[in-house]
């Protein structure tokens, strides 16, 4: 039985399509005066956030909000962790307070995993971001802006995934647990995913995922439908990575000329928090093609999603591991 | 489609093969009549909106509001309304898929709201319809219009506009077939098969 969330390549074609046409009919609850589902109505989702983060906790916040859970943020900061505790009698409180879901973010890759193998907690397990390895909810949402700006129609494309189109990852690829997981999803709903990063900042094995990679951002630039720029991660580099940062951003950063070789659809995408005059320059963040904004509100939409489809029914629609029942099934 | 009696859209086990009730032309002029009733019971259908609950009131509403367009003159607008985030048994099945609410752009506020669905059965899906109508707006009155009414209620609800009154036992299955779903049009009477309990 299905019941967590901890990994993209864990999400099949149709759970992935699945969870972009559920969170395009939840996004229009946001049009509504009241923003709020009675679904989840005396459910309990615990944010347990190891590792700063604001957007992606509030957007977890905002989504089960908005489908009437019970929300208990718990952040490492000034809580018992910082006392000591470990990973598992954390896991043990949040379980004799009748946790239904937990969604956890961590500093260390495979944390989730332990959560929701190690039997300690009864309730879903959400990762929302492990150490370098996944964050499989910012690939969802990136997935969902794609396929609004590019496949598109007046439903946002709803039923249809991406095939063919081409996907740029660029920047930090070795910190990045947004370029893993956008790889396995994206390849998953049928985009071409290429990679572009200086070769320090390719992870070893990267050869063997399903995608190209490449060194030189101006030769990938003309065939890319989008490009994903990602945040230059310093406070995870112990090393020197590149000589300095005017060269990286020369190289690898996204500037108005170099977008402008960009193909007139394609669209410039962030997971933000965006370091300005580095890997993005002003000019293109705050340019109509770029989808910072629109991936954050996406965000709350594709939570939402997510969070029904685990909690809502007897047992979970989309995740980790077994195939889903057919979509004719589901709706008689 | 309606949720308190999705069974009725399953084949499995089932013994005795389907009666028609209701066939193509009958569906036609089941839906003038209501179209007309309405029409009567509004004064006008001034103010009128139809929300069909989906899948297969959906598409009764469109063509009801085809029929309305044809005896007043005037389009009016048709919609959707999905209940499943309002069901009350969403804890018994696995998670469900949504299906799309479409809430024309004039709202529902100071209106007369006519929901639409295919078959009443326990009452629950309107109750359900109505919580979610109340997350929407405000209606001047809301009222209910159904293809076949086949007994059974669970829930204080009644419909306003019926197309067939179905006497039924509770081991018999209704199902409506609609061109636009289904291919062809037809309401089938059918004997249930020995499901075991709690399969369904």
């Amino acid at each position: 039985m299905k019941r967590h969330l901890i990994s993209a390549a864990d999400l099949t074609r149709d759970d992935a399509v699945l969870i972009l046409d559920t969170a395009e009919e939840l996004a229009r609850v946001a049009d509504r005066t009241i923003r709020k589902l009675p679904t989840l109505r005396g459910r309990t989702v615990v944010n347990l956030f190891f590792e700063d983060s604001t957007r992606t906790r509030i957007s977890f916040e905002a989504a089960a909000k908005r489908l009437s859970a019970d929300v208990i943020n718990f952040s490492a900061k000034g809580s018992s962790v910082s006392k000591g505790e470990s990973l598992k009698d954390t896991a043990l409180t949040l379980e004799a307070m009748g946790a239904d879901a937990v969604v956890i973010r961590h500093h260390d890759s495979g944390a989730p995993h332990r959560l929701a193998t190690s039997g300690w907690i009864g309730g879903s397990v959400v990762n929302a971001g492990d150490g370098t390895h996944e964050h499989p909810t910012q690939a969802l949402l990136d997935a969902f802006t794609l396929r609004r700006r590019l496949v598109g129609g007046a439903d946002g494309g709803v039923g249809r995934d991406l095939a063919g189109r081409r996907v740029t990852i660029v920047g930090d690829i070795l910190h990045s647990r947004v370029a893993r997981s956008g790889v396995h999803l994206l390849t998953t709903l049928g985009a071409e995913v290429t990679l572009v990063a200086p070769p320090t900042l390719v992870p070893i094995g990267a050869g063997r995922w399903p995608c190209e990679v490449s060194y030189d951002l101006d030769a990938v630039l003309p065939k890319s439908d989008a490009v994903m720029m990602l945040r230059v991660q310093r406070e995870r580099m112990q090393a020197a990575f590149f000589p300095t940062e005017r060269e990286y951003a020369r190289r690898y950063g996204l500037d108005g000329r170099r977008m402008a070789r960009m193909p007139d659809h394609a669209v410039v995408m962030h997971p933000g928090p965006m370091n300005r005059g580095m890997e993005i320059t002003a000019e293109v963040a705050d340019s109509d093609r770029c989808t910072a904004v629109e991936q954050v509100a996406n965000g709350v939409s594709i939570r939402m999603a997510v969070l029904y489809l685990l909690l809502s029914g007897a047992e979970s629609a989309v995740g980790t591991p077994a195939p889903t029942p057919t979509r004719s099934e589901e709706t008689e | 489609m309606n949720g308190d009696n999705s069974t009725d859209d399953d084949n499995t086990g089932e013994t005795a093969p389907a009666r028609p009730v209701l066939e193509a032309p009958d569906i036609a002029r089941v839906l003038t009549r209501i179209a007309h009733e309405i029409v009567e019971r509004a004064k006008g259908a001034d103010d009128v909106v139809l929300l069909g609950i989906p899948t297969r009131g959906t598409h009764l509403a469109r063509r009801l509001g085809a029929k309305l367009e044809e005896i007043t003159g005037r389009p009016l607008p048709v919609g959707s309304l999905d209940i499943t985030m309002y069901r009350d048994d969403l804890r018994m099945r696995p998670a469900r898929a949504l299906a799309r609410t479409e809430i024309p752009a004039e709202g529902i506020d100071g209106r007369l709201v006519v929901l639409v669905d295919d078959v009443l059965f326990s009452g629950r899906t309107i109750r359900a319809a109505l919580d979610a109508l109340n997350d929407i707006g405000r209606p001047r009155a809301v009222q209910l219009a159904v293809l076949v009414d086949r007994g059974h209620r669970e829930l204080p609800i009644r419909a306003d506009y019926v197309g067939k009154n179905l006497p039924t036992s509770l081991r018999e299955t209704v199902k409506v077939r609609l061109t636009e779903e289904d291919g062809r049009d037809g309401v089938l009477l059918g004997v249930r098969g020995t499901t075991p309990a709690g399969e369904r």
